[in-house]
């Protein structure tokens, strides 16, 4: 296989392979929703309520608390 | 003191708001007295000819665009992230010594780079790189101000509240990795003084790279310090200010996500589009090409969501001179990321390179995009830092249509000059002899170099009455009470 060859099946392959990682990066943000695993909508609050006083949407110990 | 409640510390915010306004003016006065050199030369020896050599077009132009990317560009997203930093991690820089030392020293430093590169600047001293014009010594210093407010980002980062990191930290967090690479590698050069053995100066440097491969280099770096510099940040402060301005929580977090690593993915790989039908090899031209025009599909996923945002609550463009600052720079930004694509089109370039057609095309992008919401940034954070209602809602509204006018006179006229130029320098008799000398082309033109130079004179108005708006507002406005703070901004009549 000379080294154009090449180029153009890596140049096909690398273009499918970023089209797949890019579907499957949107179908992950849907399905934590679906699956209830994370609503990523809710980080949109983070900007409406950011007063020092205000309770944040996710503690940065809540999972962290055995740290 | 023990009592009083935790607050957030604008201080190191406060200053960079300073010289994003001061900046801001040198910038764009220097950009208007260019204006109007193109279209009058005389005006190149307005100081008399013997300081010719500091008014001339060549001597200040880099003047101009370092004073507006790395002056006014610069501060503005640093007095931003200052601020918009602290609120979306809900910690108060007063809560480390540690950073806030790290902040004002930031501030400092900068200060000094600034004086060391008008100052090299107006002598002459550069290294003919276009954007990346600072001798070797400033570069170093400018290294290390990066350096310090990269630790300043993770320290924030590291002690916060909020576990999640809000979109618009993750576009600050790239402009810092994306400017730090882009400017360590186009800057490498030698110092000629130190690699000779003592001839020539000592401030003087050649690049490590030649020829195409140096024209390569050159122009990753530049066409992405317009993504790193002019449209990440600002994306960065839509994504707060917008949401926060207006009380609607943006359209959609998931395709701010999206947008994104879409963004940073394609935008590294456009820069070619500055070299089509020069000496680079032929697939990286197309490639260039390819990967500008796929680029509009994740800034118009930032733009359109922006647009979103104000679903159901369109009356407020109507009334609030703020919300309609911050609706035309989103407009501007989709205008300009179609706009460039089309010029990345081989057949397209192939008229548009080096004409006024891309001067016209930064401008649009610059002066409607992210000038627009760097002031409308800092109109919103005003109230905020200095207790006090915006001192004049009616000026503000004055200021919008003021520059509106100008920027489309700028763009307009530009289109116009670009394409006639185009259209001449091409243009050839039934023997391919040249219909058109270059001088031809300039007398044609001179009228839209007129218009140009009267829609950024226009735009220099505006700023002036943003700098007026900002001082009234800071020294002598209505105070307000922390109650008038939640969402729209309070404004004087």
């Amino acid at each position: 296989m000379d080294i154009s060859t090449f180029q153009a099946y890596a140049y096909f392959f690398f273009t499918a392979f970023m089209v797949v990682v890019l579907y499957a990066y949107i179908y992950h943000l849907y399905s934590s929703q679906w699956k209830g695993k994370r609503d990523y909508e809710k980080y949109g609050d983070i900007a409406l309520h950011d007063e020092i006083t205000d309770q944040p949407i996710e503690h940065v110990s809540q999972n962290d608390d055995k740290k | 003191m023990e009592n009083r409640p935790l607050e957030y510390d604008y201080t190191v915010a406060k200053m960079f708001m300073l010289t994003t306004v001061l900046l801001g003016i040198v910038g764009m006065l220097v950009g208007v007295i260019l204006a109007w050199e193109m279209a009058f030369p005389a005006v190149n020896t307005i100081a008399g000819s013997g300081l010719a050599e500091y008014t001339n077009f060549s001597r200040l132009r880099p003047l101009h665009t370092d004073a507006v990317i790395f002056g006014f560009t610069l501060s503005g997203i640093w007095a931003t992230w200052y601020y918009v930093g602290q609120r979306v991690l809900k910690v108060s820089m007063a809560e480390s010594k540690f950073l806030m030392f790290l902040g004002k020293l930031h501030f400092a430093l900068y200060l000094l780079v600034v004086v060391a590169v008008v100052g090299s600047l107006l002598m002459g001293i550069t290294t003919s790189k276009e954007y990346a014009e600072f001798e070797w010594p400033i570069d170093i210093a400018v290294v290390l101000v990066w350096v310090i407010w990269g630790m300043s980002i993770f320290g924030l980062i590291g002690i916060r509240r909020e576990k999640s990191l809000y979109i618009s930290i993750w576009y600050y967090i790239a402009t810092f990795l994306g400017i730090a690479m882009l400017y360590l590698f186009n800057n490498m050069e030698i110092p000629t003084y130190f690699a000779s053995g003592g001839i020539g100066s000592w401030y003087h440097s050649v690049s490590m790279y030649s020829g195409t491969n140096d024209a390569l280099v050159q122009w990753w770096y530049g066409h992405n310090a317009v993504a790193f510099g002019f449209t990440v940040p600002i994306v960065a402060m839509i994504y707060y200010f917008l949401p926060k301005e207006s009380g609607q929580a943006v359209y959609s977090y998931k395709l701010s996500l999206l947008a994104f690593w879409g963004l940073m993915f394609v935008y590294l790989w456009a820069g070619g589009h500055h070299l089509l039908f020069s000496t680079v090899p032929d697939w990286m031209q197309t490639m260039g090409s390819v990967f500008s025009v796929v680029l509009i599909l994740p800034s118009w996923g930032s733009a359109i969501n922006m647009l979103l945002t104000m679903k159901g609550e369109w009356q407020q463009v109507a009334s609030s001179p703020l919300i309609k600052f911050m609706i035309l720079a989103s407009t501007f930004y989709m205008f300009s990321t179609l706009e460039g694509p089309i010029q990345a089109i081989k057949s397209v370039n192939a008229l548009a390179h080096f004409t006024d057609w891309i001067v016209g095309h930064v401008h649009d992008g610059v002066l409607g995009w992210v000038a627009f919401m760097i002031m409308a940034a800092l109109f919103h954070m005003a109230p905020r830092v200095f207790k006090r209602e915006i001192y004049s809602k009616s000026l503000m509204n004055t200021q919008f249509w003021i520059q509106t006018l100008g920027v489309v006179l700028y763009f307009t006229s530009m289109w116009i000059a670009g394409i006639t130029q185009g259209m001449m320098w091409r243009a050839h008799d039934e023997f391919g002899n040249l219909a058109y000398s270059f001088i031809d082309t300039v007398a044609v033109l001179h009228p839209y170099f007129t218009i140009r130079a009267v829609g950024g004179t226009l735009y220099l108005v505006g700023m002036f009455l943003f700098a007026f708006n900002m001082y009234k507002t800071m020294t002598s406005s209505r105070r307000v009470e922390e109650s008038e703070l939640q969402n729209a901004s309070p404004m004087g009549a």
